[in-house]
């Protein structure tokens, strides 16, 4: 098997990957982003690029997008796809799909007005969460413990050079531990997941300083896990679920070029080696 | 490995001979460097500043 690597950064997994692919005897293709182009039109060749299903794993999302586009027009086999890609990016797209199909989430109220937006959160109840519609590792967002406070951070997004600045999305702060799950999801299997705890942050990513812990995946999100994933397309997804006290499971977000180092390091499971056998697998279908 | 040149300060920098490009070198003089391939030869510039759509 050729496996195609697509990336702008070399972190921890993609080298992991690479490695883990010689090791069991496949061919690994590392593609830097930023040394790639495209010519688009019928009869250009691209054959020079050998590979049976490549991964993507760019850290720019516009990066990622992009080049799963390129590759998916090209007829390669691209995990994760552009269109599961946008589905997780968007925050608004990954719930109403979820939604849609009667998973549950965080209560959340999206306007492209401020004052629409302070009077619906005091429906759902502070503190209120604001987040950027895209964005990861807990970039701008925000709790805000009342509606002075949360006016204020409207304001901030306003000013802000992203694309979707005046499209407010508020959400209720769940009343969780003070942890969220992770799961892997790789091809029809949730194998392994974690806990992210922080005593310091309400925030749980683990790029913001949260500590990871092993986690027992019982039927129920593994289940919840593989539903997710039919909802949501890809092959290789990383989705974080909080414990609400009252409702249970409910899908927060969905992360189409997920982080692993941590997951491996207190699992002692091998995800590169795990995802690779079931990339062969697919492939032989 | 390979000797390279920092493209901030001018001093030495030495990279592993497998190091693909994308790889991030920090050196002494504090600046982050990205590896790259310049006409089939291993180079160092200054990495990318961390992106708004960076993430997972
Ligand atoms: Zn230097």
């Amino acid at each position: 098997m050729i496996i195609g690597v697509s990336y702008d950064l070399l972190r921890w997994e993609e080298k992991d990957i690479i490695t883990e692919a010689r090791k069991s005897g496949f061919k690994a293709i590392p593609i830097f982003t930023k040394d790639f182009y495209s010519i688009v039109g019928v009869g250009e060749n691209h054959n020079e690029l050998e590979a049976d299903v490549i991964i993507q794993r760019n850290t720019s999302h516009a990066r990622a997008l992009t080049t799963s586009l390129i590759f998916e027009g090209w007829n390669y086999n691209v995990v994760n796809d552009a269109t599961s890609l946008f589905k997780c990016g968007n925050k608004l797209y990954t719930l109403s799909l979820l939604a849609k199909h009667n998973i549950k989430t965080p209560r959340t109220v999206v306007t492209f007005s401020k004052d629409k937006a302070v009077d619906l959160a005091k429906k759902i109840g502070f503190p209120a969460v604001i987040k950027p519609i895209e964005g990861s590792w807990g970039r701008m967002v925000a709790k805000a413990v009342d509606e002075d406070i949360l006016y204020s951070f409207l304001e901030y997004q306003e000013y802000t050079t992203s694309q979707f600045r005046q499209i407010y999305l508020v959400q209720e702060f769940v009343k969780k531990p003070n942890r969220d799950i992770r799961i892997f999801v790789m091809g029809d299997e949730a194998p392994v997941g974690i806990y992210r705890v922080n005593e310091h942050n309400w925030k749980t990513n683990t790029a913001l300083g949260a500590r990871a812990l092993p986690l027992k995946i019982d039927d129920e999100l593994r289940d919840l896990a593989l539903k997710v994933r039919d909802i949501m397309g890809g092959f290789f997804l990383g989705i974080d679920i909080f414990e609400d006290p009252e409702r249970g499971y409910l899908v927060n977000e969905i992360n189409g070029v997920p982080e692993y180092k941590n997951t491996v390091r207190v699992n002692n499971f091998n995800v590169s080696s795990y995802l690779l056998n079931k990339l062969r697998e697919w492939i032989k279908k | 490995m390979v000797l390279l040149k920092c493209p901030i300060c001018g001093n030495d920098v030495n990279v592993p001979d497998d190091s693909l490009p994308g790889e991030i070198v920090e050196h002494e003089c504090g600046a982050q460097l990205e590896v790259f391939n310049s006409n089939g030869k291993l180079a160092l510039r200054l990495a990318e500043q961390v992106g708004e759509d960076w993430g997972e």
